[in-house]
Formats: C-alpha cells, structure tokens, sequence
C-alpha cells in the first residue's frame, strides 16, 4: 500500500490529502477527502452516479485513477449551488419531482450541467444522447428530461 | 370524525386544502446538493472496512476454509466464517406468527456447509484500508467439492434433479392434490386456489385457448448497492447505520441471529437509494456487527455491483401455463393456471401472491389455480415490486389478448365484459370492497391514445391490465407540536420515493395547518414505534393512517388545553379547519379565540408540550388496477423493439402528491419494459451467472424510453380517511403482455417468453423467412 500526496483544486478550493496509489478518483473523493456527493452505483462506468467535472470535462470518476488528477481542477456536486441559492437545475430536479430516491440525481445534475454548459439549448433527443450513461431506476426519466428543458429555458431567459 | 374527511364515493372529486397540491420534498435540497447522508457514506473515526468472499461455483460443498494467510496480512483486523455466529435455535417463528428459518436465514448471507449459488458468500475480512481487504480476499483457501447445480426451474422440479437441500419435503397447501410429499425434492411448496367445476366451465366453453410462458430472473436494479456500517461497543450496545427498506424488521433479524437482545441495538436508517423490494432481506448487517466486535472498531460493508447482482433480489424466474375458456359472447367462463417459481437457493418465492392476482381484474366464476416453490441453484429470490405478479398476470393477460382476436371482440371491450366489481370474490375467495377495475377500463378505452389511428411499417399497438392487491402492515410515529406551531412528525418509515412529503401533507390537511409546518423526520428504532417495511405500496397509505390520527389526537389535545385555560366544558370548545381555536365568549364578553400558534406559545406555562404517539396495523389498504396502452416499432434488421408511445391509467384511490404518484407509475413503467425487452440473467451449465454488470444486464436508459404519459384515476379507497390506496407496484405490472401485444401486432409473432431481447425477435424474423 503506497500513498502520496494528491494535491488538486476541488471546487475552487486547493486541497491536498493523502490518497492511496490504487485509488480511483472516486474513491479519493469519498474516502479520502471525505466528499460524499458523488455516489459509487457499479465502480465501472456504466451509471453515471459518480459523475464530477476534471478539468472542463465530464467524467465518471470511477474510471479515473486518483493519481492522475494531480494538480487538476475538481467540480462535484458540492460545488454546484451558490452559497445562498441552489443551481436552476437544482431548482428544476426539485419542483417536477425529478428525484425519487435520490441516489443518481448527483450524477444526473453533473452531466446535466455539462451538457448545458456545451449546448444551453438542447432537444429532447439531445438531452436523452447526453444523459444515456446515467442510470436511473426510480423514475422512468420522464420528470429528469422534463427537468433539464425547464431549467435550460431558465438558464436561456 | 372531522370535517377534513371527504371520502364521497366519486371519481376525481377532492376538495381537499393540501392533497393534491405539489409541495417540494422536505429532504429535496440535501439530496440535489450532495448532503443526503446514504449507507455508504457513513464514516466514523477508526472505521474499518469489510468484503467478502463469494463463491465461484454455482453448487458445492464447503470442505474447509482456511483464512491464516489473509489474518497475517498487514492491515487484515479480523476474518469472519459462518463459525463465528452464536449457536442458536435455528427456528422459530417471525413476527406475524409464521415460521421463519433462521438456518437459511443465516445460510444464506454466509454459508456455512455448502455453497448454492455462484457468488454466495463464505468468508468476511475487515481491514484498516479497503485495498487491503480486497488483497486479503485473494489469500483465504477454500477447498471446495463441486456438485451439480440446477438453475431451471423446471428441471429443477424433475425426479432425478440434484437436490439442494437433502431431505427437503413438499410443503402442500391444498386439498386432494396428488403431489408426492415423501420423496426428497425441490419443490419446497405447493398450494392451490380453487372455485366453481373448471371441468364443466371448459365443457361448456365455445373457445378454449393454452398457452405457455416463460419469463426470466429480473433484479431489481436499485443503483445504490447495500450498506451497512455496525459498531460494538465494549457495553455490548451495536449501533447499525445501513440502507434498507425495514429497518425495524432487519434489526429484529440482527437480534436473533446474534442472540441479543433487541434492546440492545439501535439501528440509524441512512437515506435509501431504491430498493423496489430488494432491500427488505437482511445481508450485511450481522456480519459487520459480527466484525466489529472481534475489532473493536466500526465496520462498514458496502456490496460491489456484481454481489448486488450476485448475491441479492432477483424476482423468481418462472414457467407458467394458463387455460382459459370463454363463450361467443366474451363471457370466460373456466381458467386455469399452473405457475411454477424459481426460489432460488431458500424456499420463498413470491409464488403466493402470483396465485393471488393470477387473475386478479377479472371475476371468472370457475378457476383453479397451482403453485409451486421450487429451490433453484441462484440467489435468493427478494420481494421485486409486486412480488410474482408480473410473470402470473403476463401469462393471463397475454393469454386474454389472444382469446380477444379468436373471438373477434375488441380487447379492452372483453375485459369489461369480465372485469371484477365490489362484492366479487377474490382468489382467495374475500370479497371485493370498491374498486375501480371498471373504471381503470373505461379510462384506456376512451383514452385518446387507445383511439387515435397508428400509422407506419412495422408498428403495432398492445394493451394490458393488472392487478395488485397492496399491504397495510403496522406503522407507528409521533408528533409534538413546538412553541411557535410548528410540527416535529417523527417517522419510522425510511423514505424512498417522496413520503416524507406525503405523510407531512395528510398530517397538516387533518389539522388545517400548512405544509410548512410539518417538520417530518425518519428516527432510528428506539425513537418511534415498531414500523414495518417501506415497501408493498404501504407507506402512503398506512402512515397517512397514522398522520391522520396523530392530527385527530393534537386536535383533541389542543382543544382541551384551551378548556381548561377558559375553564369551560370541552364541548364547547371548537377546532375549526383553518386551525382557530374558539368558544363562546366569556361572561364580559370577550371573545375566547387562540390562532393555533397563539394557544402553542402557551404549552409550556399550561401543563407542558403536547403530543401523540400512535401504532395502528390495518388492512383496508384497498386494491389497486392499471391498464397500459403502447405503440411500438421493431426494427426488422436488428430485432430491437422501441416504444414509441406509452400510457399508463391507474387508478390510485386518492392521489396526495400528484408528481410522485406520477413518478412511481413512470417508474414501475420502466421497469416492466425491462422485464419486456432487455433484462435477464444468463447462467452457464456450471451455475455461473455470466452478466453481472449494469453493462450487460441491460436496464432501461433515457435513450430506450419515450415520455410516459399517466393518466390518474381516482376511485377513494374507502379503508383510508383520505382515499389513499397503494401506488407503487401495479404500473410494473402490465408492461410484458402491452409490450407483447404490440410486438405481435407489429410484425405478426407472438412471443412467449420474456424478455424479448433483439436477439430473440432476429431469430423470429428470421425463422419466418
Ligand atoms: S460508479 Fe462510476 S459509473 Fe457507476
Ligand atoms: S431517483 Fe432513484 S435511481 Fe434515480
């Protein structure tokens, strides 16, 4: 068992912990730097529940190892809201009852976000392309799709 | 009764102040934000870390286990076997007086002399780091002698089958049945529904119409795996934070298996990613506490993707045979059903209650009905949504539909024509109250998606009913109302889909008071009275029982804390609807009238805080029906199946919050097109599960769904002061026979065996030519 110092900006704050050689960025997140947002559903890419944003890009971050992040820039779901209010899509996932049980909707608003930061207007089908990796069991996805057209009008307005 | 109860006998009528409204959830912000605390996500200062070992044979005999290598690796704090558990009664009864076996019970989350299925677990490693544990795994020897697994349910029922549990007898539930019940076997039980001469009812029938079905294991696919996280403490106290939809049914299954106490464990329900039946059985929860009192230390397990699929829930895989017969006219007058359950590795199935709705719409006046339990070499089976009554009622209904083209009568039309109404029967032979078959009927019959005209090559149009008879079961909760007229409704349901927000909303209807004013919270089980499962479509309906109770009882309470404040008779003291508090003036004529928050200023210099606990078990829960309409396109070069269209007509008694009513339909939806299309486990002649993973069993995402309209239908559940019957598990119901008409109706194949994965529906095409 091998650690190093990871040092990486996670939304917008420098931090540096020690995390394991053969940890995934999930699991430096969770287990190491104690941010338990992003949610573990099948540790290999195939639910989205894990979903953070490294660098400008979305990724699962069971797919990424810990120590390729070093100096990176970090944003999870913690990062999403403002210190007094929540992000539109925040506010929409909770007005059309986008969530039920909750366990995917961090993964959910992270690739949502990333989609509306590329394309602030996106179609239905576009929506269903982009979020086709994250999986949800509760909804039937209708009031997420439903939820993501609402806040990209917000956004947009 | 107070004024707030309008249960009138009427469809869509409300009139209520909150029910109905779409109030945003109380935990919302915390689960869109990342703070909702789950099971996994449970740290503690010095928390150790726990996997375990799995078999990798579908079937085999443990001849020893040998774990020194892994204890001596640097970093391993404890190794646990099925040696460690305390020696106890291995029987006895559960809580509802019947027999539970806690040999299987205890069999089952860590074998003790043979493995059944391929990932059943055998050994457990706590260690300081996760890593470590993983390591220490690959070093504990077990010596294994293989045997021969059985994973089909129907050769698992022949005489010459490997048997799983040596000396295991037919259980028969029936009269003059010809079951065997001396031979050793793995049908585990067989019961029988019957009414009416099916023999004379199929005599006199104009068309008779047989058919076998297939369908296959389906898990439940909850995306949070499960958690449990025990501490010891050196005064034999153990705390258990885990996901699970009954926590107070799990800690009493932690109890006995231990043999403590129940008294002595406190178990903190964590926030709970799905479950849809699959987290009602106990896995972990005796192992990490077990772990941790070797270590001293908290110990956290939380299952891997492939355990999940593994090692917990599927619903049974089964083969199922239904007969019916009908006369010209659409009258059926004879059924028939022989359904046969896969188990998996213990007895219990949910083959009981896929006898129970077999049939369930319909008042048929001759039927019989077989069931049969069989132990199969997998995992075992958990309750799924409607436990057993997808795969029953897909047979009937598909069997229905094609009774309807021999006949030449307009589905939807032959349904009616046989469609139960209050007062029928039920298989079991109870009487029906008011329900709303009919009207779920009529709704689809009329819907303008059942009307419209469906255009295209390769497109086709299937309908489907089912049926759910829903669970009451005990609840218990307790309210104060605080200083400034606010809430605290304390709960011991865990909230899996929106009921913190329903039983707040039934509590301030009962009381006139607002939303905002219920601060609802799920406790751990020493803080609120036995509550059973989140699960069976009970916990809108049996909590908002409660939540209407402890309103009627803080009513009261106020009502007298304002009697005695005006030193009047109680009956002259009025709570109106809006929460006012009045009586008539006194002798100087001034008015005696407290706003609700005025007269809760006053508790403390009046007698104290005021507030009510109350327990109730009922079982007016009051069944529920959903009939589904769907257009499909199948794709002739590849054999997939895409739905273009999907509406789902339900009838829910009352709906309290219209969105998560909505939401569990679009859920149950989902799932059933599943069930219909993409999910099934594939087992190798070994018994090895060959696709473990959310890559290859293939569950619904956004790009195979459309929209799916719902349309509500509200029939009040007369049992339940607001209406309220259950929600959650009918729509998963009439997925697999509407997804099956459609496909016939599109390319002219019928299909009997679930899923229709692209693969199956090529080789049709293909076989045809
Ligand atoms: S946990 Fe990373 S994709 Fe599922
Ligand atoms: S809300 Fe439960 S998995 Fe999406």
């Amino acid at each position: 068992m091998a650690r190093f110092v990871l040092k990486t900006n996670i939304n917008g704050e420098e931090r540096e912990f020690l995390a394991d050689e053969r940890d995934s960025l999930l699991d430096a997140l969770r287990e190491r730097a104690g941010l338990m947002g992003a949610k573990e559903g099948c540790n290999n890419g195939n639910c989205g529940a894990c979903a953070v944003v490294l660098d400008g890009r979305l990724v699962n971050s069971c797919c990424v190892m810990a120590a390729e992040v070093d100096n990176s820039e970090i944003t999870t779901i913690e990062g999403l809201a403002e210190p007094d209010s929540l992000h539109p899509l925040q506010e929409t996932f909770l007005e059309n009852a986008a969530l039920q049980c909750g366990i995917c909707t961090p993964g959910f608003l992270m690739s949502a976000k990333a989609l509306l930061d590329s394309n602030p207007n996106p179609t239905e089908h576009e929506i269903r392309w982009w979020l086709a990796g994250n999986l949800c069991r509760c909804t039937g996805y209708d009031k997420i799709i439903r939820a993501v057209q609402d806040a990209a009008e917000r956004i947009n307005s | 009764m107070v004024t707030t109860k309008k249960n009138a006998d009427a469809i869509g009528t409300n009139g209520y102040r909150l029910i109905g409204t779409r109030p945003i959830r109380p935990d919302g912000t915390d689960k869109v934000t990342g703070r909702a605390a789950y099971a996994a996500d449970t740290q503690m200062e010095g928390l150790l870390f726990a996997r375990l070992l799995r078999s990798p044979h579908g079937h085999a005999k443990i001849k020893s286990i040998d774990a020194s290598q892994a204890l001596a690796l640097d970093g391993v704090e404890a190794v646990l076997t099925a040696a460690d558990f305390p020696g106890i009664e291995m029987s006895g009864n559960d809580r509802n007086g019947r027999p539970a076996d806690n040999q299987w019970l205890q069999d089952n989350i860590l074998a003790s002399d043979k493995v059944l299925y391929h990932g059943h677990a055998v050994a457990a490693v706590a260690a300081k780091d996760p890593h470590i544990a993983e390591d220490a795994l690959t070093l504990i020897n077990v010596d294994y002698e293989v045997l021969t697994p059985v994973t089909d349910v129907r050769e698992a029922m022949l005489d010459d089958a490997p048997i799983l549990h040596p000396g295991m007898r037919t259980n028969v539930q029936a009269s003059d049945v010809e079951t065997d019940t001396e031979r050793e076997t793995n049908i585990a039980m067989h019961m029988r529904l019957e009414r009416g001469d099916i023999k004379s009812g199929f005599d006199s029938a104009d068309v008779v119409i047989e058919r076998e079905f297939e369908t296959s294991w389906y898990h439940q696919g909850y995306i949070e795996p499960h958690s449990a996280t025990a501490f010891w403490n050196r005064d034999g106290k153990l705390t258990i934070w885990n996901s699970s939809q009954g926590p107070f049914v799990v800690r009493d299954a932690t109890a006995k298996l231990l043999d403590i106490p129940i008294a002595d464990i406190t178990l903190i329900p964590q926030e709970i990613g799905g479950g849809f039946g699959g987290k009602i059985p106990m896995y972990l929860e005796p192992i990490s506490a077990l772990l941790s009192r070797k270590t001293g230390k908290p110990v956290r397990i939380t299952m891997t993707r492939e355990a999940v699929f593994q090692a917990t829930g599927p619903t049974s895989a089964t083969y199922n045979r239904i007969k019916i017969g009908a006369m010209r006219d659409g009258t059926i007058v004879a059924a028939d059903a022989y359904l046969a359950y896969a188990a998996g590795a213990y007895p219990g199935s949910p083959v009981g209650a896929g006898v129970q709705c077999a049939f369930g719409p319909y008042y048929i006046e001759n039927q019989r009905i077989d069931g049969y339990d069989v132990v199969t070499n997998g995992p075992k089976s958990a309750a799924y949504r409607a436990p057993g009554a997808p795969a029953s009622e897909f047979a009937v209904e598909a069997t229905i539909n094609e009774l309807s083209e021999s006949l030449g009568i307009d589905s939807v039309e032959l349904r009616l024509k046989n469609a139960i109404k209050e007062g029928n029967p039920n298989a079991a032979g109870v009487p029906m109250p008011r329900i709303g078959a009919e009207e779920v009927m009529e709704a689809v019959k009329n819907h303008p998606h059942y009307t419209s005209e469906l255009q295209g090559d390769d497109v086709g149009r299937g309908v489907g009913f089912g049926f759910w008879h829903n669970a009451g079961l005990e609840s218990g909760s307790t309210a104060t109302i605080n200083s400034d007229g606010s809430v605290s409704l304390i709960v011991g349901s865990v909230d899996i889909g929106g009921t913190r927000a329903s039983l707040a909303m039934q509590l301030a209807e009962t009381m006139g008071l607002s939303y905002e004013d219920i601060k609802p919270r799920v406790a751990d089980t020493d803080s609120v009275p036995f509550t059973h499962v989140t699960g069976g479509s009970r916990t809108t309906f049996a909590g908002g029982w409660v939540a209407y109770e402890l309103g009627i009882e803080l009513r009261e309470k106020m009502r007298e804390r304002a009697a005695n404040i005006w030193e009047v008779d109680l009956d002259e003291v009025e709570y109106s609807d809006d929460a006012t508090i009045t009586s008539k003036p006194d002798n100087e004529g001034n008015e005696r009238e407290f706003t609700f928050v005025g007269l809760a200023s006053k508790m403390a210099s009046t007698g104290g805080q005021i507030s009510a606990t109350v327990s109730l078990n009922k079982t007016s829960q009051g069944a529920a029906y959903g009939g589904h309409i769907v257009d499909v396109h199948v794709d002739r070069d590849t054999g997939k199946v895409e739905i273009l269209r999907y509406t789902a007509v339900q009838d829910v008694g009352t709906a309290i919050h219209p969105s998560y009513v909505e939401g569990q339909i679009q859920g149950g939806v989902a799932q059933g097109a599943g069930m219909a299309l993409t999910e099934e486990y594939f087992y190798d002649d070994e018994g090895l599960l060959k696709n473990a993973s959310f890559l290859d069993y293939r569950m619904p995402t956004t790009l195979d769904l459309p929209m799916i309209e719902t349309e509500i239908v509200e029939v009040p559940n007369p049992g339940h002061p607001f209406g309220v019957r259950g929600v959650g598990e009918v729509p998963i119901v009439p997925p697999m026979p509407t997804i099956q008409q459609a496909v016939y109706d599109a390319i002219g194949i019928r299909l009997y065996d679930m899923p229709m994965s692209p693969r199956v529906v090529l080789e049709e095409l293909l076989n045809e030519g």
